[in-house]
């Protein structure tokens, strides 16, 4: 935690001088002629070189789509591995004008930082594993042996939540890493246990039979995960959010990438505005006016890329759950193009 | 009075050993169960070797899994108690090797490492030819042709900026770099440091010092994100070139103090025989104190070029893609999940690092005997 401290005070420092110079982010990542977009060493389904080496994941599509909308070429990105220790200080230095990196969506992070969230990609939070048919929610979980790492905020959520719901929380099992939660859980030690949904499924990837294990479907804590950039730049901060909001509204709108050519010719406004057939929206982001068009037709909506990377049909195999648009329930809502 | 019966006239001959102090018997007697203590020790380490190579074998060979017919990638690894996944490591192979190298570019960096063995050879390998011709192309005219084959951009070459280089490819990029120059580097400082001249002699007493009291995480860590922020803005250098000036910086630190020990260990009477020989400073140093003082150190050099090369593995915090990030990183890819992939990366990871430090360490020991001139114990 004092490490976390230093490094935000850092970064903080950093920020205040750093703000003013990086102005134009537009025109240096043209001038440059790619993006420089900050990924993790590797995260299942989030970004993660993949059997050609080639970086590949949700949030790497969101790299892409930014790059699509200003280049009208999806792979003119650069991608910089990032460890969580120098992510900030990494965005903040100018190294990278994007970081799309697992990162929580916190109010420290969008206020003292110098930095700037330009929405969320993934509503992660922590969620609870178990062998299949053993409970069906975690409300369930009364009394039951539930294996967590030490010290952790995880360790405090599932506390909170036991004592909010009235459930006997007696018999939690503490373990210091991850792996022997793990391995404890597999082991038959606990009857369930607990991290982020996203690293549950992860994990899941790799028991001897994934099938057997389920996810319960409450999520107890708020991860929200989205790309980050510096603040101060509006121009850089809008094409990032309204990329953001292009790949939702046009899952909303029924846009794909394989049916995105019929619809420029689609009679509702609301399609045509998205893929800049009506209006002028490109202008103010300083960017092409069929912007919407490129990323919808290189990289897809974001139903598109949640199916591809994390949904229930990949190895990941994470249900829509919060992620699923505002009109299925879920928290995914694209601001009107207008 | 030649009546001296007692005296033999023929002599008696070789009769053997008494059995109980040759053959197998007797070795094991003599070697293994010479004490209580010994046969204590001998009957647990017997135990332990028993205890471990069995499951040893079943998992790195018995129960592994090495080829995967149908293609079913980390479907192959899921059976039963399974062992190693080694069939992760060969359809990953070319990523371990050359990190995000693009594939059509790969024999550069093949051509690259096979122009360095060619000229490294004569400089490793005591009595060959042309060695003092090999010393000039390999650090004067290789440095230049292995970036340009790296990096390309001329003569049509592909660029592939260096965020593409990765894998076992950049371990050595990185080690080789810091081994060549943090060498002559560390000679020179610690000459600097034994120097009369006040100005010299702070200098260098006060970057050894700085360097070696910081850890290397901090000084890469200052190199790739801390040191952009004082530079210009768009002057950026790239962060790997950063990386490895710092490697370079703080291995010469070490190198120096390890260059130091022999220097002192030399008697001043190198000095005034050389002074009676009527050779300069420079030549005192180089033909005289140096060839002494660096042979007493060899296994101190080689001890550091070892760490060197293990703590390449630390350039991945800051996101370079040597050997160990490649591995972690691909292990990551769900379509290879698996109980046992992650770890087989591990192993493979340690095993690659082990050749090359066991290779250093054999070469220091035969270089050892071969310079050893009188002062072996």
């Amino acid at each position: 935690m004092k490490k976390q401290l230093i490094t935000c005070a850092m970064a903080a420092a950093m920020a205040s001088t750093a703000t003013a110079a990086f102005a134009q982010t537009l025109a240096q990542v043209e001038e440059r002629g790619y993006i420089q977009c900050g990924v993790t060493e590797g995260v299942a389904g989030f970004s993660f070189p993949d059997e050609n080496n080639n970086w590949s994941g949700l949030e790497v599509d969101f790299c892409r789509a930014m790059a699509a909308a200003i280049f009208d070429d999806p792979d003119a990105v650069r991608y910089t591995p990032l460890n969580t220790n120098v992510r900030f200080e990494t965005l903040s230095n100018g190294n990278i004008d994007v970081l799309s990196r697992t990162t929580t969506w916190t109010m420290t992070r969008d206020t003292d930082l110098g930095l700037t969230f330009a929405g969320t990609m993934f509503y992660d939070g922590q969620g609870f594993i178990v062998p299949e048919g053993t409970v069906e929610s975690a409300l369930d979980l009364s009394g039951a042996a539930v294996c967590v790492q030490s010290g952790t905020t995880t360790e405090l959520n599932m506390a909170d939540y036991f004592a909010a719901n009235d459930l006997d929380g007696s018999n939690f099992v503490v373990y210091v890493t991850r792996d022997e939660v793990t391995q404890a859980y597999l082991d038959g030690r606990c009857d369930a246990y607990t991290t982020d949904a996203s690293g549950l499924a992860a994990d899941r990837t790799q028991f001897p039979d994934p099938s057997a294990h389920v996810i319960l479907p409450e999520i107890i804590s708020k991860e929200p995960l989205g790309p980050v950039v510096r603040s101060g730049d509006t121009q850089w901060f809008n094409i990032a959010k309204w990329t953001y909001y292009a790949l939702i509204n046009a899952e909303e709108l029924g846009v794909t990438s394989e049916n995105v050519d019929d619809m420029l010719g689609s009679e509702n406004p609301s399609i045509r505005r998205l893929l800049g057939v009506e209006g002028d929206f490109g202008t103010p982001l300083g960017i092409s006016s069929d912007w919407g068009y490129r990323i919808i037709k290189h990289v897809g909506n974001y139903g598109e890329l949640y199916e591809r990377h994390v949904g229930p049909n990949t190895a990941l195999g994470l249900e829509r759950g919060l992620n699923a648009l505002w009109t299925d329930g879920g928290l995914m809502y694209g601001m009107p193009i207008r | 009075m030649t009546d001296l019966s007692f005296v033999r006239g023929e002599i008696v001959g070789q009769r053997p050993a008494p059995r109980r102090s040759t053959g197998a018997v007797a070795w094991m007697k003599n070697n293994l169960f010479s004490s209580v203590g010994n046969t204590i020790m001998t009957v647990a380490s017997v135990l332990f070797v028993l205890w471990l190579i069995p499951p040893l074998y079943n998992f790195l060979i018995g129960d592994a899994v090495f080829t995967d017919p149908e293609g079913l990638r980390g479907q192959a690894c899921r059976i039963e108690g399974v062992g190693a996944c080694w069939v992760f490591i060969r359809a990953r192979f070319g990523f371990f090797m050359y990190g995000f190298y693009p594939d059509s570019e790969i024999w550069r960096v093949n051509l690259m490492f096979a122009i360095g063995i060619v000229l490294i050879i004569p400089l490793l390998v005591p009595k060959m030819p042309f060695v003092r011709t090999a010393a000039v192309l390999f650090f004067v005219v290789y440095p230049v042709v292995a970036y340009f084959l790296m990096a390309g951009g001329i003569f049509g070459l592909r660029q592939v900026p260096t965020g593409q280089w990765g894998g076992l490819t950049l371990t050595l990029i990185i080690s080789l770099i810091g081994i060549i120059l943090s060498m002559p580097i560390g000679i020179l400082l610690a000459l600097g440091r034994q120097s009369r001249l006040p100005i010299i002699k702070a200098c260098c007493v006060g970057f050894i010092e700085l360097w070696r009291a910081v850890p290397l995480i901090t000084v890469l860590f200052m190199a790739a994100v801390m040191f952009p922020l004082f530079m210009p803005r768009g002057v950026s250098p790239d962060t790997l070139l950063r990386a490895i000036i710092g490697i370079v910086l703080f291995e010469s630190a070490y190198m120096a103090e390890v260059v130091r020990g022999g220097l002192q260990a030399m008697p001043r009477g190198q000095y005034e025989a050389s002074a009676a020989l009527g050779l300069n400073k420079v030549k005192t140093m180089g033909l005289i104190i140096l060839p002494q003082a660096l042979k007493h150190v060899i296994p101190g050099i080689v001890n550091t070029f070892i760490a060197l090369f293990k703590d390449t593995s630390l350039v991945s915090i800051i996101g370079i893609f040597e050997l160990l990030n490649t591995v972690r990183a691909a292990g990551s890819d769900v379509n290879w999940s698996s109980p046992t992939h992650a770890v087989t990366g591990y192993i493979f990871a340690a095993f690659v690092f082990w050749i090359f430090c066991f290779g250093m360490s054999r070469y220091s020991i035969y270089m050892e005997g071969r310079l050893h001139t009188g002062h072996k114990r």
